[in-house]
């Protein structure tokens, strides 16, 4: 279990705060700005990152972050460099998690079971690899295990009952429920129902449930929060970095995005 | 170890270390759901006959085996047959998998199918079962491929199928895998995937080898017939590996029988471009399985070249990999050039106008041949027919049609 992730939930959970998980692209739109944005989305009210690893085939993202991904690699961001940036960012950020969130076959090439080691040891707090199901990690999940490094994991609508029971036995740190069938970045006109599975979820585990995929804004950010310990955003935010032309500009919108969420995750009361 | 080779792979996919189901939460029940119903209709008496009356009468099945005596002769070795899956309705032995995949998601009660395709044989086959069985048909194909097969684009849209570009990454197969992939997820309650190769997560590996085994049963019976014996070798092109495993896998236990899986070298393995994943790649997980596949040293999946849209893919069904590495069969490659001259040569020897993936196999089949006694037999899989690919041998010879 991770200290960092499970302190964060614990604090929030005593004072009734709402987390805040925001989720950018590691190196877009440039790769040194990615720290301090990370600083920036702290200091307006971010209490857990989740880190995106640059992939050529992102096969469960839509095109914001496909096209975020293309940019990353075309400026020639690994995994290795990802662990780099989050080195970095320890440098004056002890506290605050940070996820990676990414698919296999980088983590593979890395070496499946050097990585999470080598994580853990960069302050990487929790892993969520998006193709890769429980029943596949193997060596991988041990490994995680033994360097501290929280597995996370994802349940779907389309998850069954006896699925959702079986990922609660080997899931760390909190649960990533998918609120809705497609891809990251997918537009929908309502929100989905949350209520009933993420009292399933929580039937069979403790662990806080974070909700993620199609939330956009504070208003969104709150109705979700109505029924999850955290929430998730992604691709409306990375659509706005993409905007940036310098790292103050990017850090400023950062800011300008996370703060307004906050102050609404506050004041529902 | 016999009866291992053809019992693969176990409940969860695997063969060996390779294959799987390396995909999103979101797929995993669906992925479930298809191996249930796979696994009960493929034993249901009535699946089973309307399948056989379809590949019969509709498909045209049995494909003949042809001895191709003159591309035999100028080989000077071994005798050259041929199992001539381009006579297949639509012209290629993608037919057979989206035959059956088309009728297990009739009877799964699924109203649309997608696909993906690279050289848009599997396009057709697909738009062409969706037509039949009144399903709608989405198509995902890249734009590089859109552009080099163009007649087969215009044939999908007869057939009523919406064929979408896809511009990311390389704009190829591979994209257009990532793209049906993310519709599948977005659509996943009333849409059938119907992938068009023996990779992809479980079960599609295995069944799609199972719908294109057919080859490989009829070819190994019609061999005893023609020559009381069974060929020495066995040759044919792998992209994805669906006409290739189809071929081997009923002669997996016949320990004579060689296997030769020919991968596109494109421009020569040592300039890079090439999609020769097997030969030159290494272990890794792309598209919801573990294979050998071409990346680069951060694993980001590598562009790949072939002047066969059909084999222009960085990765390669699971069963090859471990076929592979076990050593029952044997995987080499063969050049852009080397591949376009068996194009020419089979067409002019022996009236057959071959797809450019299915001439991989023939330059190979004529190299091996010539190295083998004339008593010896060679059998290649021609996957399919070169109509399709007119209009790309013209633009290299500098020709506008
Ligand atoms: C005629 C033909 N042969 C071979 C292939 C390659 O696919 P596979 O390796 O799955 O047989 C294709 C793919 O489009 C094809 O059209």
């Amino acid at each position: 279990m991770n200290q960092r992730i499970s302190a964060r939930f614990d604090t929030a959970r005593q004072s009734g705060r709402k987390l805040l998980i925001p989720f950018i692209t590691a190196g877009d739109p440039d790769p040194a700005w990615t720290v301090p944005v990370m600083h920036a989305l702290v200091s307006a009210g971010a209490d857990l990152l989740e880190l995106g690893v640059p992939f050529s085939d992102p096969m469960a993202d839509g095109p914001v972050i496909q096209l975020a991904s293309e940019r990353a690699i075309e400026k020639n961001v690994t995994l290795g460099g990802v662990l780099d940036m989050v080195r970095l960012f320890r440098q004056t950020d002890s506290d605050t998690p940070v996820v990676l969130m990414g698919y296999m076959n980088p983590v593979e090439r890395y070496g499946r079971t050097r990585f999470p080691a080598d994580a853990a040891d960069a302050g990487v707090d929790g892993l969520l690899l998006v193709d890769c199901p429980p029943v596949e990690r193997d060596d991988l999940g041990s490994a995680m295990d033994e360097a501290g490094l929280d597995g996370i994991c994802l349940v779907a609508p389309t998850t069954t009952r006896d699925r959702v029971k079986d990922i609660a036995g080997v899931a760390r740190g909190f649960i990533y429920y998918v609120s809705l069938k497609g891809i990251t970045g997918a537009g929908q006109l309502e929100l989905p129902e949350l209520s009933e599975p993420v009292k399933q979820i929580r039937e069979f585990s403790d662990l806080p449930v974070a909700v993620g995929f199609g939330i956009k804004n504070a208003e969104t950010a709150v109705k979700v929060a109505v029924h999850a310990d955290a929430v998730v955003i992604g691709s409306a935010l990375v659509e706005a970095l993409a905007e940036a032309e310098s790292s103050a500009q990017a850090c400023a919108l950062a800011t300008a995005f996370v703060a307004p969420v906050r102050e609404s995750l506050d004041n529902m009361g | 170890m016999n009866d291992e080779r053809q019992s693969q792979p176990d409940s969860r996919g695997h063969f060996g270390e390779f294959g799987g189901s390396f995909v999103s939460e979101t797929l995993m029940h669906a992925l479930d759901e298809l191996r249930e119903a796979y696994g009960r209709w493929r034993l249901d008496d009535e699946f089973v006959q309307r399948m056989d009356t379809d590949l019969a009468h509709y498909v045209g099945r049995p494909s003949p085996i042809y001895y191709a005596q003159r591309y035999s002769e100028a080989a000077g070795g071994a005798k050259i047959y041929l199992k001539r899956e381009d006579l297949n309705h639509t012209g290629a032995h993608k037919i057979n998998n989206t035959m059956g995949q088309g009728l297990l998601a009739h009877y799964m009660g699924k109203q649309r199918v997608i696909a993906e395709t690279g050289a848009g044989q599997h396009g057709v086959a697909t738009a062409t079962v969706a037509a039949r069985l009144d399903q709608s048909c989405r198509v995902y194909m890249g734009d590089v491929d859109i552009h080099r097969q163009a007649i087969n684009v215009f044939r999908m849209r007869l057939l009523g199928a919406e064929v979408s570009g896809v511009s990311s990454g390389s704009a190829t197969l591979k994209d257009a895998l990532n793209e049906a992939m993310r519709d599948w997820v977005t659509n996943i309650d009333d849409t059938f995937y119907i992938i068009g190769t023996v990779a992809g997560p479980h079960p599609y590996p295995e069944m799609v080898r199972d719908f294109n085994a057919v080859v490989g049963r009829e070819a190994r019976r019609q061999m005893l017939q023609l020559c009381d014996q069974l060929p020495d070798a066995l040759v044919a092109c792998v992209g994805g590996g669906s006409n290739a495993i189809g071929l081997f896998h009923p002669f997996l236990n016949d320990e004579d029988v060689k296997m030769f899986g020919v991968e596109a070298a494109g421009r020569g393995l040592e300039t890079g471009e090439h999609a020769a994943s097997l030969c030159a790649g290494r272990p890794g997980i792309l598209h919801g399985c573990r294979t050998y596949l071409l990346d680069d040293n951060a694993g980001q999946i590598r562009h790949t070249h072939s002047v066969s849209a059909g084999l222009d893919y960085p990765g390669v069904g699971p069963e090859h990999a471990w076929l592979k590495d076990s050593g029952r069969a044997d995987y080499v490659s063969v050049t852009d050039e080397e591949a376009l001259q068996a194009f020419h040569q089979l067409t002019r020897l022996e009236g057959i106008m071959p797809a450019l993936e299915s001439s991989h196999a023939l330059a190979y089949g004529f190299k091996l041949a010539a190295s083998m006694r004339p008593d010896q037999r060679v059998l290649i899989n021609l996957s399919g027919r070169g109509d399709k690919d007119v209009q790309t041998v013209a633009e290299i010879e500098g020709l506008s049609l």
